[in-house]
């Protein structure tokens, strides 16, 4: 199973903020995490992840700053700013409102849990 | 193979991913850079598990995805990137070109402020714009055009001979202009103020083609950048409107009359120093944004070839004959110039093996009724000048009327030769090329013949 397109541009922001929220980071490490998280489902391009950060940035939620390693080798690093975690606080209360909403219709109280496990059963 | 082996085939491959990356005008250096440490990243997590630096290096960029996708999507956030910007500020990438670009900046500064100081100069020794106007008019070109050429010629690294030779022909024209005893309301003079920018223009022309003076290609980027030149100029003169229209609408609300500072300063200097300013954002912009003449020669081509063929219509129905007054000549001398500029910039933009086009038929058309109008006004002044004698003007006028009929008329047989197909686009273009000296012999006659020849009438 893939993730929809649509979903993973929408959820691409809050992701990439939570993840420079938990430390500075570049490009390649930011892709292997969000492959990490989501067990490789959700489809993560270059042409999706660069230009975002360059958006995030111009924005003024992150900074970047070009740091030397192993040698010649530049690596662009962005940080996330006080602006960038105002910015991953309202996205965070707008996705736990989605994602309660959808939580309540899909495993609320009420009978119809055995409903989901036939209609799953029935696609397997 | 051993791994140093690898190392460096993998260096080339990067090297080459790095140079058509490079290649789209959407991703920047920065970008390449950042996302070859994604490259490299890639590559070495999957060299750790056990693939060949060759191998990884396929897989990784095929992960990667195409290059256009990812262009796209790097336009989508960076659209201004599809606008060229013209380098003022420095291009931050490359410190080469930057460091070149700030440098052309400086000499253009230098030559400007040069250009605006020396047209104050004379006012040191008491010859005032106002009073002295015919002076000024006469000089013009000479304050300006030599600043010109000595920012290509510092830009080019000119041979001191060539040096020599510019500064020569600047001092040759700078004595044509005030040591003949010419009237003030002479014809002469008249001939000599607009002449001598003419003479001038070309020997700025020199100082462009520095570098390979009998080349026929150089010669051919001088046409360009003549014609971009007068773009640049025209669009620095419409600001330049608006800024004293503006000067003088703010200082008048507040009763200050600026009207002596505009004259004296503003107008003056700026248009002097506009010429320079000009030719440097030629040379700045050149490969950076689309040449604007040849554009404006597609246009017209067509628009020009109507009204001269709906002219040769009416004048066999009316039957009327052409009325040669004073400024009919003048007129038709224009005309040919606008027709020969018609032809010049779209030959300079043309690509020289590309087949022969509907365009060049209608230019072909343009030529030839331009010829057939300029016979008919041709035959009118000959008896004129027999019957009346003639002047400055008239010598003057005539003979660039029969350089440029020359022209054309040669130019226009080549162009027979190319529709009938054979004879080859680059005839054309050298002949063109080959001609530039005629003009620039004409003009310099006209300033320092043409005066003693007629006791400076």
């Amino acid at each position: 199973m893939r993730v929809a397109k649509d979903l993973v541009a929408a959820s691409a922001t809050p992701m990439v903020l939570g993840i420079l929220a938990e430390g500075d980071s570049y490009g390649y490490a930011i892709l292997r995490r969000i492959n990490g998280l989501s067990g490789g489902e959700l489809d993560w391009t270059e042409g999706l992840l660069y230009p975002l950060l360059h958006r995030l940035e111009r924005l003024g939620y992150v900074e970047s700053s070009w740091q030397s390693v192993a040698g010649e080798r530049r690596r662009k690093y962005y940080r996330i700013t006080n602006t960038g975690l105002a910015e991953l606080a309202e996205q965070r209360r707008q996705w736990d409102t989605v994602v309660d909403a959808l939580k309540e219709i899909w495993l609320g109280p009420g009978d119809f849990r055995p409903f989901i496990a036939i209609a799953l059963e029935g696609q397997a | 193979m051993t791994a140093s082996d690898g190392q460096d085939e993998l260096e080339a491959q990067f090297a080459q991913w790095r140079h058509y990356v490079l290649r789209r005008r959407e991703l920047q250096q920065s970008d390449a850079e950042e996302l070859e440490d994604h490259l490299r990243g890639s590559v070495d997590e999957l060299v750790a598990v056990g693939l060949r630096a060759d191998e990884a290096f396929l897989v990784a960029v095929k992960r990667m995805g195409s290059l256009d996708d990812l262009s796209r999507e790097f336009a989508r956030e960076h659209s201004e990137r599809l606008w060229k910007q013209l380098v003022l500020t420095g291009d931050t990438d490359s410190t080469v070109a930057d460091t070149r670009s700030r440098r052309d900046l400086f000499a253009m500064v230098i030559c400007t402020a040069g250009a605006v100081a020396s047209f104050k100069v004379p006012e040191l020794f008491g010859i005032s714009l106002n009073r002295d106007s015919a002076f000024y008019g006469r000089n013009f070109a000479l304050f300006a055009l030599p600043w010109l050429a000595a920012f290509l010629a510092w830009r080019r690294r000119a041979r001191p001979a060539l040096v020599g030779v510019l500064v020569a022909m600047f001092a040759l024209g700078a004595v044509a202009a005030n040591a003949y005893p010419l009237a003030d309301d002479s014809q002469s003079a008249v001939l000599t103020a607009i002449h001598l920018p003419i003479a001038l223009w070309f020997v700025v022309g020199l100082a462009y083609v520095a570098d390979d003076l009998r080349s026929s290609r150089r010669r051919m980027d001088f046409i360009r950048f003549t014609g971009e030149w007068l773009v640049y100029f025209v669009l620095i003169a419409l600001g330049g409107g608006v800024l004293i229209a503006f000067t003088y609408g703010t200082f008048e609300a507040i009763g200050v009359d600026p009207e002596r500072f505009i004259s004296l300063w503003l107008l003056p200097c700026g248009a002097v120093g506009a010429v320079v300013v000009a030719g440097w954002l030629v040379e700045a912009k050149q490969s950076v944004v689309e040449n604007i003449a040849p554009v404006l020669t597609r246009l017209f081509t067509p628009l020009f070839t109507a009204v001269l063929l709906g002219f040769l219509v009416a004048f066999a129905v009316t039957n009327a004959g052409i009325d040669i007054g004073r400024d009919a000549l003048i007129l038709f001398n224009l005309l040919l110039v606008v027709v020969l500029g018609l032809l010049l910039y779209s030959i300079s933009a043309r690509d020289p093996l590309a087949p022969l086009g509907l365009f060049d038929k209608l230019q072909f058309a343009l030529v030839v009724s331009a010829l057939a109008i300029d016979a008919l006004v041709l035959l009118e002044i000959t008896g004129r000048i027999t019957e009346y004698g003639t002047t400055p003007n008239k010598t003057a006028a005539l003979g660039e009327n029969v350089i440029l009929l020359a022209n054309l008329a040669w130019s226009g047989w080549l162009m027979l030769g190319l529709v009938r197909r054979h004879k080859t686009f680059a005839a054309l273009e050298r002949w063109q090329t080959g001609y530039l000296p005629v003009y620039a012999a004409w003009a310099w006659l006209v300033v320092l013949v043409l005066p003693p020849l007629f006791s400076y009438r």
